[in-house]
């Protein structure tokens, strides 16, 4: 597996490209995880994810915002790819279920708030620009208020709601 | 691949996919093996006109429809006779053959061997999942013989095909195995699978989690292995044999010069095929 090291930020415009390529991977997988339950048809899960999705986009255009002035878009695609399995705040595909619930969802997509704040916690301390260090401070910050808006909307899909892999009509070939 | 065929502008990973949405299970493995394949030929800068992505049957063979390059859904077992047949006739084109293990190694078993003898200038991504997923569930030829369901009770009882065994044994001039959990350890073998000269075999372990839900242990079962790769058949012959199957990573780089038409001449024309289809 690829190992879980920090990449080198040297420069805020340096800084704000990998956080721009960290939301657009984040909403890019959240739509597509989107489309994979639409055509599984479990619209429920669809929509959340498709919200979340939203929800990084915004992230994204925020971060266009601060950088401008900057010119983000000519650094070679080498410099987007990751030091981690994916982006620090993608979704796992592998974690998806056509009959899983909005609660399994919703725990999917703080489990990716939570790995992104803490991924951002841990890369402040391995910076040096006191620029950057604030960034990925604020970055950290961003990802926790996330991860407890996740949990406020978990308060609406209790606890003893079916699990999805329990499955009433399982494919043929299973034992 | 042609080295002559990078991009001037710089795409990303999402200008290689096409506007089809995958119809494959939700959890299935073969997302993340497309994101994987499309983040390497942007890592690359492919020109998507110069890629040609050919499969044969199953769910894993759906890819090319996925992706905004050239494409051909071919007939079962055949992707490697038409990837052969399409480098050999257009050698400027980057040839990514796909598919799973059942399509590969048992209808396509006997095109597997002769394409590494072969060696031409093609890269075989199989997305290995150990069963038949698109036909509910059959046991495929890198079935453990124990794996008791409800198509084959108890197991087939019979021995496990060992693709990169029989990759190496034939003259396949690279080898890897990557994990579709990785997809950035992935994308890094295909880019390097792609750019090697010759044939180019990367078995990805590709989870199904329909028919073979168990298969959610990969996760803790893979490793990287902890050797380097090496460009002695020897050597990786002794490796594989203590390989359990889940060690990742490039285990053979071979030094074979690739299969080129017309070798022993000097017409370095390609053959004018469309000229023999004119109506």
């Amino acid at each position: 597996m690829t190992n879980n090291q920090y990449p080198k930020l040297e420069t805020i415009t340096d800084m704000l490209a990998f956080v721009l390529a960290v939301e657009n991977e984040a909403s890019e997988r959240y739509a597509e995880m989107a489309e994979a339950m639409d055509a599984h048809n479990n619209t429920k899960v669809a929509k959340l994810f498709r919200d979340m999705s939203d929800i990084e986009e915004l992230h994204a255009e925020s971060v266009q915002r601060q950088a401008a002035n900057l010119n983000l878009g000519e650094l070679p695609v080498k410099e987007y790819q990751w030091t981690t399995p994916e982006g620090p705040e993608t979704g796992d595909f592998a974690d998806l279920h056509y009959l899983m619930t909005p609660r399994e969802a919703l725990l999917l997509a703080r489990h990716n708030e939570e790995k992104a704040a803490t991924y951002f916690a841990e890369l402040a301390e391995q910076v040096t620009n006191p620029e950057v260090k604030s960034m990925a401070t604020e970055m950290a910050s961003e990802e926790r208020e996330h991860v407890d808006l996740v949990d406020k909307w978990l308060l609406e899909f209790p606890e003893d709601e079916s699990e999805w892999i329990e499955d009433t009509d399982p494919p043929v070939g299973q034992a | 691949m042609n080295q002559a065929t990078a991009c001037e502008t710089a795409l990303v990973a999402s200008d290689y996919k096409s506007g089809l949405k995958p119809v494959w299970c939700p959890g299935c493995g073969d997302y993340s093996v497309l994101q994987a394949l499309t983040k390497a030929m942007a890592s690359l800068a492919l020109k998507p006109e110069d890629v040609a992505v050919i499969s044969g049957i199953g769910c894993s063979s759906r890819i090319p429809a996925y992706t905004s390059t050239y494409g051909f859904h071919g007939v079962h077992g055949r992707s490697l006779a038409l990837s052969t047949g399409l480098k050999v006739a257009r050698p400027d084109l980057t040839v990514i053959c796909t598919g799973g293990d059942g399509d590969g190694f048992s209808i396509g078993g006997n095109h597997f061997m002769h394409a590494c003898r072969r060696n031409v200038d093609i890269t075989y991504i199989v997305m290995d999942n150990q069963v038949y997923g698109m036909t509910k569930g059959q046991a495929s030829p890198t079935t453990d013989p124990f794996w008791d369901s409800a198509l084959t009770p108890g197991g087939t009882g019979i021995s496990p095909f060992h693709p990169l065994v029989i990759a190496l044994a034939s003259g396949a001039n690279f080898l890897a195995r990557a994990f579709s959990g990785d997809p950035k350890g992935t994308a890094a073998m295909i880019e390097e699978a792609i750019t090697h000269p010759g044939f180019s075999f990367v078995q990805i372990l590709s989870p199904c989690v329909t028919y073979r839900p168990d298969q959610k242990d990969w996760r803790n079962k893979v490793r990287t292995a902890p050797v380097e790769a090496t460009a002695d058949p020897a050597r990786a012959a002794r490796r594989l044999m203590t390989d359990d199957g889940f060690n990742t990573g490039v285990l053979f780089r071979g030094e074979r010069e690739p299969f080129k038409l017309n070798q022993n001449n000097d017409s370095t024309e390609t053959y004018d095929f469309t000229s023999r289809f004119e109506v």
